[in-house]
């Protein structure tokens, strides 16, 4: 009867996978889902067309020790800062966020200095972005 | 000793509908973190024993999708609703992808729903062993109504009937044969049958099988299950489907079934807390007693059986009371 067995002691990572704006391309977070399934972690995927508004609840309901934002629109201008700033509105602002997807490097920039901690574009390896995700949940405990 | 008293300040955030605090204490449950143990204390007798509907059946059945069906419906007649959805973790990594929140589409700024996915971290029988605790802070958080999501079933997960007060068991057209529905587990603890997907071809060869099913069988607790078909694309059958577990709910109190119900469910789970804790301790102590580690010594050289030595421990752990 596994139902009554009490949880033994154990912390695995919580991550959420979101892909706020209107691109339909998951494939991507779909691949960094899967791995950081397979590094352990316990990854929330929202799916498609979520707004920074559903991103925020979601992170805070599944108490969540980190986000992945994905993006492919262009958009990540405009919503990228409104998801940081709703956290912060939440006091929640101690939760990592980093980001994937097609990123010009001036926009990484100005996106890392408003928050984001790392931005992964095309051809990143699997085993950085794991490597990355780890070190900035485990740098929130 | 539970009394109700002063709230523990996580408890008081959670009664007072501090979602955030909620969350963080169903982590705490999730890691077996002692944290969790006065909330869960505090909040027991705050519990007002509110429907628990569980969704069970296979994988790709539409569990998902009936449920945000079912929260839309419920908050259209303003009750409030939370979901406890579970998916399975990697027996091989031990992480998990929870996708159950994809079919989830509320906005952003109804408070009067809240939505956890959950890994199962191993549990056996379609369910986390944080669930059912989970459902009792959400019970005590003032919710009117708690859905909880299965892993996809297999044919012997059953947990949900330790958790549940309504179990729906979700099919679709052409899942098996009605020997299928004969057959032991799943079929066994529902109480309403739903065939989803109705408006597919062999819907209704699938809805005849289980109305055979349920005319054949008896069934305990004097609820014989209800058959319904739904669709969630375009939504139909959504108002029989509740109506079906509300008529449940009534034959619960109506039967004394609820409290019966009720009293072999905690009894299960005090059991299994007991086992749980004794056994943990003596897996330890079999490591690090040097009299228990000589015993498990003489098993393995073959001049013990495993049986017997069993005695031995329970007949100790007697004479040490």
């Amino acid at each position: 009867m596994g139902i009554t067995t009490r949880p033994r002691r154990t912390t695995p990572i919580r991550v959420l996978i979101a892909k706020p704006g209107l691109d339909g391309h998951d494939r991507g977070a779909k691949v960094v889902a899967r791995a950081l399934r397979d590094a352990g972690m316990e990854v929330i995927y929202t799916g498609l067309r979520q707004s920074p508004e559903e991103i925020v609840r979601a992170a805070l309901e599944e108490d969540v020790d980190l986000i992945g934002l994905s993006i492919l629109s262009g958009a990540h201008m405009a919503l990228f800062p409104r998801v940081l700033a709703l956290l912060k509105r939440q006091r929640a602002a101690s939760v990592p966020v980093f980001a994937g997807g097609i990123i010009p490097d001036e926009d990484a920039k100005r996106l890392k200095r408003a928050g984001i901690r790392a931005i992964f574009g095309p051809g990143t390896s699997l085993g950085e972005i794991v490597s990355t995700a780890e070190k900035l949940a485990r740098s929130r405990a | 000793m539970t009394r109700p008293g002063p709230l523990p300040s996580a408890a008081r955030a959670i009664v007072k509908g501090d979602r955030r605090a909620l969350a963080r204490a169903i982590t705490a449950i999730e890691n077996g973190d002692p944290a969790a143990d006065p909330v869960l204390r505090a909040l027991y007798p705050r519990t007002r024993g509110v429907p628990v509907v569980g969704i069970a059946g296979p994988l790709g059945v539409g569990k998902s999708s009936l449920i945000n069906a079912l929260v839309a419906k419920l908050r259209t007649e303003r009750r409030t609703v939370a979901v406890v959805a579970v998916d399975p973790s990697s027996p091989f990594s031990g992480g998990s992808v929870l996708g159950d929140r994809i079919r989830f589409e509320r906005s952003a700024d109804d408070t009067g729903v809240f939505f956890r996915s959950m890994a199962s971290r191993g549990a056996a029988g379609g369910l986390a062993a944080a669930t059912l605790e989970a459902t009792r802070l959400l019970d005590a958080a003032g919710f009117d109504v708690v859905l909880v999501e299965t892993v996809g079933s297999g044919q012997v997960d059953v947990a949900i009937r330790e958790v549940a007060t309504t179990r729906v068991v979700v099919v679709v057209p052409h899942l098996g044969d009605e020997v299928q529905t004969l057959k032991a587990g799943l079929f066994e603890i529902a109480d309403v049958f739903c065939v989803n997907k109705v408006d597919l071809p062999g819907a209704d060869l699938a809805r005849r099988d289980l109305d055979d099913l349920v005319a054949l069988g008896s069934w305990p607790g004097g609820w014989t299950p209800v058959v319904v078909g739904t669709s969630t694309a375009p939504p139909s059958g959504l108002d029989d489907l509740w109506a079906a577990v509300e008529a449940h709910e009534r034959h619960l109190d109506a039967s004394g079934g609820r409290a019966a119900d009720e009293r072999r469910r905690l009894s299960g789970e005090i059991v299994g807390l007991v086992r749980d804790r004794v056994g943990r301790d003596l897996i330890d102590r079999l490591e690090r007693d040097p009299e228990l580690r000589r015993l498990l010594d003489r098993v393995v050289a073959r001049s013990l059986d495993p049986r017997a030595a069993a005695d031995r421990l329970l007949a100790g752990s007697r004479r040490s009371r």
